[in-house]
């Protein structure tokens, strides 16, 4: 189970966020909507830490991951990264064949049972619906793959560390409808094993593939509740607003 | 400023209310075509029944483009579901009106006996009718479902109408053998009416699920 309780982020002076409280159960997907600069791409951000890396922010609160708060000292954020990957908006595979692209994330944490990496290899490969197009050419480079192709190494990549969570920043907004759909067929496969999380900016394709859905504006969280709720009935008229279209 | 898409939805509401008051004048000719045995008005619904059929067709077909094209969400997918089904059912009752239209032409009865057409209430039974129908139209135009109670209640008055009437028109034919045929017919039209009535309820229903997103059907309220 991944929570926000009363977080609040920082830039600088800019309040990026604001009070958001929000608990995503296991197994399920969880969509973030809103306007570009609302604040979801952040709050996606701070559940693996990735916001560490920017000078000059302040969280305050609390993100919790299993009970366990993510930011108190004795937490390692290599560790914490194993549990929770990241999928980002524009596939960016390592300039390695198909299978170093799998199998790098692995050596990096010491393994190199060459067996075990040859399997877990083909496991997530298998788990990204990508093994059958690449079996016969493990060897070749990864930029040889289509867009939707290496978003979907991108995706078995970080699936070989076994994370439990997997967090997708607009993972399809920069692909062709085919492997759009490819993409989220394979997000609703995974929620079986992975509690996810997605940030997009396309409504249907929220509605089609979460259980629930947050919709942010302004650095806040104007509205949580089943995606099937948000889409048939919210129950704030910001975001009716927004759904439909009608905002600003 | 109106954007292309509510632009879209509007002329959709436009189409159906279009229609609406086409078949609202339809009923009140059925009303007076049988009130005054009037054969040529009945004639009259009849041929502009094919005007109401084609509004249903059209806002079919509309609909569904708007819903490929634009994937309506939230109010105005239920916008849009309900003009669908309340088209569907305007269809309905104009068949009903139209119904009405073929038993003033077909009537072979000589004049009903005015007391019994009295005692029947079928006069009422039209006004109610009517009065769902516009009722309804002011509701979905104003977007006020506060009305939905008061119209619904009609629809049990027309109900309890239709009940009696199967009564008084019992002990009438007892007395009046000779009149069974004519008799039966006539229990025909009341059924139209009281049908008229239910498909009223239903466009209700319809405007409640659009406007406050209850469900209404079948005696179940949901949130």
């Amino acid at each position: 189970m991944i929570q926000a309780k009363e977080v609040n982020f920082y830039y600088g002076d800019f309040h990026a966020l604001k009070d958001i409280n929000m608990i995503m159960e296991k197994n399920t997907v969880t969509a973030f909507i809103g306007p570009s600069g609302c604040g979801k791409s952040t709050f996606l951000r701070l559940f693996n830490r990735m916001n560490d890396l920017i000078e000059n922010t302040r969280l305050t609160g609390q993100c919790l991951i299993d009970n366990h708060d993510i930011y108190q000292k004795n937490v390692q954020v290599d560790e914490l990264r194993k549990k929770v990957g990241m999928v980002f908006q524009k596939p960016n595979p390592f300039p390695k064949s198909i299978f170093e692209n799998i199998a790098y994330g692995l050596r990096i944490n010491d393994i190199r049972d060459k067996a075990f990496i040859a399997q877990r290899v083909e496991e997530s490969l298998r788990s990204a619906a990508l093994w059958d197009e690449v079996k016969d050419k493990l060897k070749k480079s990864a930029f040889e793959l289509s867009g939707g192709q290496q978003q979907r190494l991108c995706i078995a990549r970080a699936l070989a560390i076994s994370p439990s969570i997997l967090l997708m920043d607009e993972p399809a907004s920069a692909l062709d409808p085919i492997s759009t759909s490819k993409i989220e067929e394979l997000i609703v496969t995974l929620k079986q094993d992975y509690t996810i999380v997605i940030v997009t900016h396309n409504m249907q394709q929220a509605a089609r593939i979460s259980d629930k859905t947050g919709f942010f504006m302004l650095g806040e969280l104007i509205e949580y509740n089943d995606t099937k709720k948000i889409f048939l009935n919210p129950d704030k008229e910001q975001t009716q607003n927004y759904i439909t279209g009608r905002f600003g | 400023m109106m954007k292309h898409t509510e632009k879209e939805l509007e002329s959709l509401k436009d189409e159906v209310n279009e229609m609406w008051r086409l078949v609202i004048s339809q009923c009140e000719k059925a009303k007076e075509a049988f009130l005054n045995s009037d054969i040529e008005l009945a004639r009259e619904i009849i041929s502009r029944e094919k005007r109401v059929d084609a509004f249903d067709l059209k806002i079919d077909s509309d609909c569904e483009n708007y819903i490929a094209l634009f994937a309506p969400v939230a109010i105005d997918l239920r916008l849009v579901l309900s003009i669908l089904k309340i088209s569907n059912t305007l269809e309905r009752i104009a068949d009903f009106a139209e119904g009405i239209a073929a038993y003033v032409i077909g009537n072979d009865c000589n004049g009903h006996n005015p007391e019994i057409i009295e005692d029947l209430q079928i006069e009422k039974m039209f006004s109610e009718t009517l009065s769902m129908l516009s009722d309804s139209y002011v509701a979905l135009e104003s977007e006020n479902t506060k009305v939905a109670g008061k119209i619904l209640a009609k629809d049990d008055e027309i109900d309890g109408y239709y009940h009696k009437a199967i009564d008084v028109l019992t002990n009438y034919l007892q007395a009046h053998p000779d009149y069974i045929r004519c008799g039966l017919k006539l229990m025909l039209l009341i059924r139209k009416l009281e049908r008229i009535g239910d498909h009223c309820s239903n466009i209700v229903e319809e405007i409640v699920f659009y406007i406050d997103a209850k469900v209404l059907k079948h005696g179940i309220v949901n949130k």
